[in-house]
């Protein structure tokens, strides 16, 4: 009995040794750059132990402001991304011819580079010397007047990140919503037929609770993935991101480490344990929301 | 109410590109008479959940009509043609509990027949115990077994008061004690009822065990229709008496020449008045009697005795199949010793086909 706990052990050793030193190490090391004040990287030597660089942090404007652009995009882009895809996978669902073809070119955007499809978005989107941008372009021939989207008012810089998010995170979500709704087994619809259900109770007493995994599998994924968003503001934006106002937690503490004004690793630490909690807390709500709705 | 499948045909292209078209259903004409259990029985491929889903109104025909009594429903939407329809997989709603599902077709009820919450659940128990599973009415169906959700899904097509009940395949996936207990209790829940009952199989013994009339089709063509006993013993064609009985009819290769059943060389079995030509000829298990003058010889394979009765397991050279089973009372005494075993034949259990068309030939 003994002996079969120790061969456990042994058996276990390497998993844990591997993740103890890539993923238990640096959470620890996180812990402890976020509580000691005054850090010095240099000599690697602090002051003293607290809560200052998280007073610090959630006193600095940048972070505030990155504290709202991230929630706004969570708040905007989730659930517009998954009520989209599931608008566009039951259309899917619903035609047989070119079902493929849409299909694919769905998921273009998903196999793309980022930095390509925010690209594209520039060329949409942003006035240069030379032209004014194809959005623009449209804008003003409907008589409207011209934006600027990339350079322009805080709303129109969070409507292209908006919108850019949803594109990008959309064809995952329509792949996964759309082998979901082909998984319904076609006898509840004919069962349901002969009993003369309406559409609408149909979808939401049949279809919607039949395919609650994968909506809440995509809406966790999606709450988690957009609360980490950087790079897609760095494809628009660029590197500069506090400039433009619209930085995300997770690019404050990237620019608390490497950015010019950076070489802080106890902000960031602490900018890094916020978003934690931040996170943490809204999967819970998740979860607990989840217990009620979702039906395996 | 009685159900009326006039010149009923329906076509589906064929999966295959370039294919003739699949003719599932291939001009339909029978009456089922009002109160009565049909079982729609043939082999796999057949066509009888085509033929289901047309009366259904699931699929729409490529031509002929459907009448529920005096009224033709063929352009009548399911939903509109009072049919309780159940499925081999059950097709419950797994996230609905026994009681929802049961109600479920009764919430969807609008207008002038829209019922009270009270009414509903009245209905559902009254529905739930009449499958006698009133206990189980806040379980999921995760949480029963298959004769149970089987239950559920006939108390779900029962609960609207359906005209006609249709049921595809409901038993084929439960065990076999379960099925025959189920089948039983299938037949008591329609007498009870009284409900046109439509009962699809591709188990010969279940069909003939439980319905008023049996409807064999092949191949999306009507082969024969007709109480069971009578279908069994007077079969149309080959098709017909090879698909019902077991153990199955044995089938030979054999010839009439001047009015006697010729297999091989043995004149087995006089048959007047049938002209000279090739035939097949099928012989029922229980069609031998053990003879020592007999006109028939086999070769013996083995001798498996069941209780009651004597299974004689032996070959012959002309048989259609490569073991040829006859089935004896246990009084009979066979040698199983002998290499030889000989029997005569009962009149009434052979029948005779015609080599090329398979037809029936009666003598
Ligand atoms: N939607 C369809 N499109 C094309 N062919 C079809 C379609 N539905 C059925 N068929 C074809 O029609 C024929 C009859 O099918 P059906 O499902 O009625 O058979 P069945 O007798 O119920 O068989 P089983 O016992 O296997 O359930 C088959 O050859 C099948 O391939
Ligand atoms: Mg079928």
């Amino acid at each position: 009995m003994k002996n079969n706990k120790l061969k456990a052990w042994l058996y276990l050793l390497p998993a844990i040794a591997f993740l103890g030193i890539f993923m238990v190490y640096p959470l620890v090391d996180v812990f402890v750059y976020a509580f000691q004040e005054g850090f010095n990287f240099a000599s690697q030597t602090y002051k003293g132990v607290g809560w200052h660089n998280f007073s610090y942090v959630l006193r600095d404007p940048y972070f505030l402001q990155a504290i709202k652009n991230t929630f706004i995009i969570v708040i905007i882009t989730v659930p517009a991304s998954t009520g989209l895809a599931l608008l566009i996978s039951l259309g899917l669902n619903s035609i047989k011819p070119l079902k493929n073809l849409f299909q694919t070119v769905y998921f273009l955007p998903y196999v793309t580079n980022t930095l390509a499809v925010g690209l594209v978005f520039m060329i949409l989107f942003k006035k240069t010397a030379y032209t004014d941008g194809l959005v623009n372009l449209i804008i003003s021939w409907f008589g409207g007047e011209g934006i600027d989207f990339i350079d322009g008012p805080y709303w129109a810089k969070m409507f292209v990140m908006c919108f850019y998010t949803v594109w990008v995170v959309m064809p995952f979500k329509i792949l996964i919503l759309t082998s979901a709704l082909a998984s319904v087994n076609e006898d509840y619809y004919k069962a349901a037929k002969i009993d003369g259900t309406s559409k609408s109770r149909i979808f939401f007493r049949i279809t919607l609770p039949m395919i609650s995994p994968m909506i809440f599998y995509l809406v966790i994924t999606g709450f988690i993935g957009a609360f980490k968003a950087y790079s897609d503001e760095v494809a628009i934006f660029g590197t500069d991101l506090n400039v433009a106002g619209m930085n995300t937690i997770v690019g404050y503490v990237y620019d608390m480490l490497y950015g010019d004004s950076g070489g802080y690793p106890s902000y960031a630490s602490a900018a890094a344990l916020i978003l934690f909690v931040i996170v943490l807390t809204i999967t819970v709500i998740n979860l607990m929301v989840s217990r009620k709705n979702v039906h395996y | 109410m009685k159900v009326v499948l006039d010149h009923l045909t329906k076509r589906f292209p064929n999966r295959a590109k370039g294919e003739p078209d699949v003719i599932a259903v291939n001009d339909f004409t029978f009456e089922i008479p009002d109160g009565k259990l049909i079982g729609l029985l043939g082999p796999s491929g057949c066509g009888k959940s085509t033929c289901l889903n047309l009366i259904s109104g699931l699929e729409k025909p490529t031509s002929g009509k459907v009448w529920f009594g005096d009224t033709d429903v063929t352009g009548l939407e399911p939903e509109n043609r009072g049919v309780g329809l159940v499925f081999q997989n059950y097709a419950l709603y797994p996230h609905l509990t026994v009681r929802q599902n049961i109600m479920f077709p009764l919430q969807n009820l609008k207008g002038a027949d829209k019922l009270s919450k009270e009414e509903m659940l009245s209905r559902a128990e009254e529905a739930a115990r009449m499958v006698q599973i009133e206990g189980l009415m806040d379980r999921k169906p995760s949480q029963m077994s298959g004769g149970q959700q089987q239950r559920v899904a006939i108390a779900r097509a029962l609960v609207k008061m359906p005209r006609v009940l249709l049921l595809d395949e409901p038993l084929s996936n439960l065990d076999a004690r379960l099925r025959l207990q189920t089948r039983e209790e299938i037949r008591r829940i329609q007498r009870e009822t009284g409900i046109t009952t439509i009962f699809v199989t591709h188990d010969q013994e279940e069909a003939m065990s439980i319905s008023d009339q049996i409807v064999v089709m092949k191949l999306g063509v009507l082969q024969q229709i007709g109480q069971p006993q009578e279908v069994y013993n007077d079969p149309i064609n080959l098709f017909v008496a090879q698909f019902l009985g077991t153990p199955a009819i044995n089938t030979f290769s054999g010839e009439v020449k001047g009015g006697q059943v010729f297999i091989g060389d043995e004149a087995v079995l006089p048959a007047p008045g049938v002209p000279d030509q090739k035939v097949f000829v099928g012989i029922r298990p229980e069609g031998f009697i053990p003879d020592e003058n007999g006109a028939f010889s086999l070769d013996l394979t083995r001798i498996e005795v069941m209780g009651r009765d004597i299974s004689v397991v032996a070959t012959h050279p002309q048989a259609q199949s490569p073991s040829v089973r006859a089935i004896i009372s246990s009084e009979s005494e066979v040698g199983a010793a002998s290499k030889k075993v000989r029997f005569s034949l009962k009149p009434k259990k052979v029948f005779l086909f015609a080599a090329e068309s398979e037809e029936r030939i009666r003598f």
